[in-house]
């Protein structure tokens, strides 16, 4: 049996590695909320911005956390392209055609990096990359903390924009009621693009928070993403802060069980609380009623 | 790297050189069919197949087969080629398994129909099982040049020779070894974790470790497993901290076996020694470079050249002057050509039938491996053997056995 201590250690440690999972979600349920499509190229895209970290601190030699500012206009630019040229002219007619364009979309983002990279793993250091904070008994991981930090900070930050700006409104119209949107005057395509951008600039955000401590190589993207779609069912589809919440529990549970059960059985418990989810509350934690 | 090379070629030359390098090409294709049947003879090649995955989830690792396998159809080339064939040249038909069995196998098929008279490769050993397979049905002789499964040689198929050691032979001789550094140390190490991933390779050797550490002294506290790729290396260092183990046993890929050490390096978890058995990045170059503090120590029972080998440290300096890392790969390929250019050298040939006796004869010591002369018996080389390595300062040094040995083992590591 564990003591005290190294379970709340371990709860803690998932705490912090769920923060991740609820930015990486955070996007997911955003493209979700607005434009009602299940994102299949979110683990690529996110593989995408990981690479661009490591390319930013070695060629450029740029710290990973200071390499987000840049990569999150470049990010919500690639999004906005993806969704006005690509996924939005190819989607129209059947709406089967737009996970088959989200799903082709991945294979061609994984192949291309895989072309570019070849299958190698990466990984970049930093002086913080392994650093401790010390909690009296407890040692708890330094990017991990400022990755909690920043979790908190980019969900407030999205539900300011979304409540008090124009475009915020904007998407927000054309979230509950796309035809009304329409006739006031909304440019729908230009919403729908600008939500894809910023899904796609929250996984900026996530890959610069994960390169310090983590590996990259073309397929990683699929571990996050698997992850962030129970995180996303669990907190409701398309709300924010059920993302972050989500995202939080996630985690936690992940940690506990992976102690107690091990890792390779750990994710059991996730995909337990999954099938849980959507069989006694499948509109999830904060999801709107049916 | 050939292709860039070539394309800044093609870029800087002009129309009219084209033409005329046409024009030269023309007449040297047509001389052959012109030429009497003598001048043809002055030239005989001898054609082997080299099959390794350039492309897909192993292409580095294949990237550095190929490279060793270059560099010994070079250097027999140099030499004067095969003498007992009047100096025929070695030439390469290279095929990219791709990373799958499948392709593999339909890289064998092309080899035997270009006419290759042996095929050495394959690195992963599914790719090895499939491709020897497809090979057995042509007699074709097939030389497995990493592939550790135990499977690849239990079938009894006649073309297929292994010259390293298999995935049984490793780790029993991994674990002679580390009892004998325990020993050795005057026994530090009592307690061990086990840290594996969860697939075919980690499961099929952690079970093997439950059931043989305990006969050889060592208490088993926990086998961790995680899948692959782990999200996460936090908990199984919590779980190592709280267990406080003399030792810990990792089988797992590059990439986890990095986030575990320096995990475990953040959460100041410090065992008497890190013991790897096939490390994914215990005796990797790259590990040490980027990572020096974490890799510090760490020991591997794995295939290793022998530091010895004037020819090895030749080898060696060729290759990292080329940029790439020296790894195992890179001289199993290089003494697996080697290998067969004596044999086909021997037999005189190349028929295959005699190839593969030549092969089943062989007695050959010019390679640069730890393993004295070649043996075959059903395939399998008798004298392979793993040999263990440790990471001291920037470099990785063999430490046992003593026949081999560059440096003392750091047992307990300080």
């Amino acid at each position: 049996m564990y003591s005290p201590q190294i379970i709340l250690e371990a709860a803690l440690n998932g705490l912090m590695t769920g923060a991740v999972y609820a930015l990486i979600a955070l996007g997911l349920t955003l493209i979700y909320g607005v434009l009602h499509i299940i994102n299949f190229a979110h683990g690529a895209l996110l593989t995408c911005a990981m690479f661009a970290v490591w390319i930013a601190w070695a060629v450029l030699g740029m710290d990973p956390y200071l390499a987000i500012l840049p990569l999150v206009p470049l990010m919500f630019v690639l999004g906005y392209g993806l969704q006005r040229f690509v996924i939005g002219p190819a989607s129209h007619g059947d709406d089967g055609n737009i996970l088959l364009v989200t799903l082709g979309l991945s294979i061609v983002l994984e192949n291309v990096l895989l072309a570019l990279f070849q299958s190698d793993t990466r990984t970049l250091d930093t002086d913080y990359s392994f650093q401790v904070v010390a909690l009296g008994p407890l040692l708890l991981s330094y990017p991990r903390l400022i990755g909690l930090g920043v979790a908190v900070v980019v969900t407030g930050l999205l539900w300011l924009v979304l409540n008090r700006t124009d475009t915020g409104k904007a998407i927000r119209a054309v979230a509950k009621e796309k035809l009304g949107a329409n006739l006031v005057g909304i440019d729908v395509p230009h919403v729908y693009a600008v939500t894809f951008g910023l899904g796609c600039a929250c996984l900026a955000v996530a890959a610069g928070l994960l390169m310090p401590t983590f590996y990259v190589n073309p397929r990683i993207g699929g571990a996050f993403v698997l992850v962030a779609f129970t995180v996303v069912v669990l907190g409701g589809m398309g709300s924010l802060p059920g993302a972050l919440l989500g995202g939080l529990f996630i985690g936690v549970v992940e940690s506990l069980c992976g102690l107690f059960l091990g890792d390779s059985l750990g994710q059991i418990g996730i995909f337990l609380i999954f099938i849980a989810v959507l069989l006694v509350r499948p509109t999830g934690l904060f999801g709107a009623k049916a | 790297m050939g292709r860039s090379v070539q394309d800044s070629i093609l870029l800087g030359i002009s129309r009219r050189t084209v033409l005329k390098a046409g024009a030269a090409a023309a007449a040297v294709t047509t001389l052959p069919f012109a030429a009497p049947s003598a001048l043809r003879a002055q030239t005989p090649v001898v054609k082997i197949g080299i099959l390794q995955p350039v492309t897909g989830a192993l292409a580095h690792d294949g990237d550095l087969g190929r490279a060793g396998a270059e560099m010994a159809i070079n250097e027999i080339n140099g030499a004067g080629g095969i003498k007992s064939l009047g100096g025929a040249k070695l030439e390469m038909v290279f095929g990219d398994a791709r990373s799958t069995p499948e392709a593999g196998t339909q890289e064998v098929e092309r080899m035997q129909a270009e006419g290759v008279s042996a095929i050495v490769g394959g690195f992963a050993s599914p790719i090895c099982l499939a491709a020897s397979q497809a090979a057995a049905r042509y007699d074709l002789p097939y030389l497995v040049d990493v592939g550790v499964s135990d499977q690849i040689m239990a079938r009894g198929l006649t073309n297929t020779f292994r010259f390293s050691p298999g995935f049984g032979k490793v780790t029993q001789v991994a674990l002679d070894n580390l009892t004998a550094i325990n020993d050795k140390a005057d026994k530090p190490a009592r307690t061990v974790v086990l840290v594996h991933e969860d697939g075919l390779f980690g499961s099929g050797l952690a079970k093997l470790l439950q059931a043989e550490l305990p006969k050889r002294g060592f208490e088993v506290l926990e086998t961790i497993a995680h899948p692959t790729p782990a999200r996460d290396m936090s908990n199984v260092a919590l779980r190592i901290r709280s267990l406080n183990p003399d030792l810990v046993i990792p089988s797992n890929y590059y990439g986890e076996f990095v986030l575990l050490a320096r995990t475990m390096q953040q959460q100041r978890i410090k065992p008497k020694g890190i013991y790897a058995i096939l490390g994914g990045a215990a005796s990797n170059g790259r590990f040490v470079k980027e990572f020096p503090q974490a890799a510090q120590n760490v020991i591997d029972c794995n295939h290793w050249h022998d530091p010895k080998n004037p020819k090895a440290l030749a080898l060696r300096k060729a290759v990292e002057g080329q940029g790439k890392s020296f790894a195992y790969n890179v001289s199993l390929n290089y003494s697996n050509v080697l290998l067969l250019a004596d044999a086909i050298e021997r037999a005189a040939s190349t028929d295959r039938k005699k190839i593969i006796e030549a092969l089943n004869a062989s007695t050959f010591d010019g390679h640069i491996m730890p393993y004295g002369p070649t043996k075959f018996v059903n395939g399998q080389n008798e004298g392979a053997t793993p040999i263990n390595t440790q990471i001291q300062g920037e470099d990785i040094k063999v430490i046992f056995p003593d026949a081999f040995a560059e440096a003392k083992a750091n047992f307990p590591a300080a």
